[in-house]
């Protein structure tokens, strides 16, 4: 048995039914991330006491002929935006390099309390800013397809420890497609959640209406296992949602015949690539082939979602970050004299150069006289954005997309024009803007052996949906 | 809207960041750009639309039990869910750059 294979279903029973245990597990990936990952880089920390005392509790409950939790012995990796008791986390950035968060994440305490092995920490752009992870302070990763090229980002870590399994599943962070692009490029599922759904504390702020917490899988039925894990409300975040969590690995299997799937020709116009674009028509004829109804609808303000996003993300990015001051944790300039430039300094220092650009910007269009010009243009434009989709939900259950324009791009090359890099972001951050869930499944490859992702939409809290439509697609594909 | 020097210099400034020569120039050319691109949304008469600050002020949330800034169960003092311990002293100063074992510890703050 390939046990760094598994999916989660599959582990699980493999150390319930006594064929390996978690411990075992746990070290046979370790193994495998100390053979592949200096290649790869997508680990920034391993938590190794803390994964083998899970394990060792995973195996006391087997030796006691206890039945095991839905992830119990399964090995994972958390994107090292969400804080870990104990466990270095620094979001990718030189200002949190030292940084031992005193408190667990929810989404990670609910997976641990679901039995999860916690292997370590995963590469991402700093502060989750990029869609490369050429951004992260500490070092690129790799696409596992083909090294010379991106994983996206930012849960490029996420991503590509999946794809390379080196974890069973992982967590990701989404707020302009983080986790669905990078799952694209990488060729595995990647599953973002209705804003409110999954709880944001402890999850470092990026952009706090944008930010989402979702899983990168194997699978659609592992993704959907994930998210029961981690949904629901949290009395600590007051945005996460009280709306009932679904049994969502049960949905599954309800048959996608005569779902209605939107089409908008807004996603497949100008600036998709011509392999992407065969992949993703190819996919809907196979889910038309499956029963579903395909209706062509319009999302007419979609041109305008990447500009609102880098108002929007940017102005609620300089402020969160404000924080990072040198006082409390973090880094701190040494050589500062007075307070003011002891702020300076450390932020200086400790700030990579997209986030100070970002931060830039986002203080740029919140100031005193641009204010009216930018932020609150952006934040009406979202009104219309938001307002696009509710008028297609009229219509069709889900709206089906490329994740992105283009298969992996090499490394290097979008690191000098932001606004190239930018673009990349261009079908998944009007799901971040409107709140409603997104998920990313493979569909097909290019000549070069890249894998396509296709993009699932759906209404606000109907995950169910679209994480049916996806098993489906997968399932048929 | 053109992005000028002094405006790199004003925001930074805001920003609490220093900035060398060069990151400023570069700063310049990018917000430049960004922002000529961000210009676009002007095309759209936005006159009568609402902002949006917050997608959970529009969805999801039970109408009865929204607070008054449009959150579900915000942090209220008889909703005693939101009352939680403090992290231990020794433990919230575990991360400080400087501490004397009660508080921070700072540079001198002087006037700019």
């Amino acid at each position: 048995m390939e046990l760094t294979t598994l999916t989660i279903d599959a582990a699980r029973s493999a150390v319930q039914e006594r064929k390996t245990t978690a411990t075992t597990l746990a070290e046979a990936f370790y193994s495998k991330i100390e053979k592949d990952d200096p290649k790869i880089g997508a680990f920034l920390t391993l938590s190794k006491d803390r994964a083998l005392a899970k394990a060792t509790e995973i195996d006391a409950l087997v030796a006691q002929g206890k039945p095991l939790p839905p992830l119990g012995g399964v090995p994972v990796g958390i994107k090292d935006v969400m804080v870990t008791r104990g466990v270095r986390t620094t979001a990718g950035s030189k200002i949190l390099g030292n940084y031992i968060p005193p408190y667990d994440c929810t989404a990670v305490a609910r997976m641990e309390a679901a039995g999860a092995v916690v292997l370590g920490k995963l590469n991402c752009d700093e502060f989750a800013m990029g869609s490369s992870t050429e951004n992260s302070a500490w070092h690129p990763v790799h696409n596992p397809r083909d090294l010379s090229r991106v994983p996206g980002g930012s849960s490029g870590g996420s991503a590509a420890a999946v794809a390379a399994d080196m974890a069973v599943v992982t967590l990701g962070s989404d707020t302009g497609g983080s986790i669905r692009q990078p799952a694209s490029f990488c060729g595995v599922v990647g599953l973002m959640p209705t804003y409110g759904r999954v709880s944001r504390y402890g999850l470092i702020a990026f952009a706090s209406s944008l930010d989402h917490i979702g899983p990168l899988a194997k699978t659609v039925r592992d993704a959907a296992i994930v998210l029961r894990t981690i949904a629901g409300r949290d009395p600590i975040d007051s945005t996460s949602a009280n709306v009932p969590v679904p049994d969502y690995v049960a949905e599954l299997e309800k048959p996608v015949r005569g779902v209605k799937i939107g089409v908008a020709r807004e996603y497949l116009g100008e600036g998709l690539d011509s392999q992407v674009r065969k992949a993703v028509e190819a996919a809907i004829q196979k889910l038309a082939s499956l029963g579903c109804q395909i209706v062509e609808i319009s999302l007419p303000h979609t041109k305008y979602a990447i500009p609102t996003y880098y108002i929007v993300a940017t102005a609620e990015a300089s402020s969160n970050l404000a924080r990072y001051d040198g006082v409390r944790y973090g880094y701190r300039a040494s050589d500062a004299r007075t307070l003011s430039e002891m702020y300076r300094r450390s932020r200086d220092h400790g700030f990579g150069a997209e986030v100070k650009r970002r931060i830039m910007l986002g203080t740029y269009a919140l100031s005193a006289g641009y204010y009216d010009a930018y932020y609150l243009k952006a934040q009406k434009v979202r009104t219309l954005l938001t307002r696009d989709f509710e008028e297609a939900f009229k219509k069709v259950d889900a709206i089906v997309t490329p994740t992105s324009p283009t298969a992996a791009f090499k490394l290097g090359e979008k690191v000098d024009d932001p606004l190239a890099m930018y673009l990349a972001d261009i079908y998944t951050v009007t799901a971040d803007l409107a709140g409603i869930p997104g998920i990313s499944v493979p569909c097909g490859e290019t000549k070069e052996k890249l894998p396509i992702g296709l993009q699932i939409l759906g209404k606000h809290f109907d995950e169910a949906t679209i994480l049916r439509v996806a098993h489906g697609y997968e399932q048929a594909a | 809207m053109k992005v000028t020097e002094k405006d790199v210099a004003y925001v930074a400034d805001l920003a609490n960041l220093e900035l060398t020569g060069e990151e400023r120039a570069r700063m310049l050319r990018d917000l430049n750009s960004i922002l000529g691109y961000i210009d676009r949304l002007n095309e759209l008469d936005t006159s009568n639309v609402q902002p949006m600050a917050q997608v959970s002020a529009r969805y999801g949330m039970d109408q009865s039990q929204r607070g008054s800034e449009g959150f579900a169960y915000a942090g209220r003092e008889d909703v005693h869910e939101g009352l939680r311990k403090s992290l231990p002293h020794d433990v919230a100063l575990g991360n400080a750059p400087d501490s004397d074992g009660t508080f921070f510890k700072v540079p001198k703050v002087i006037e700019r």
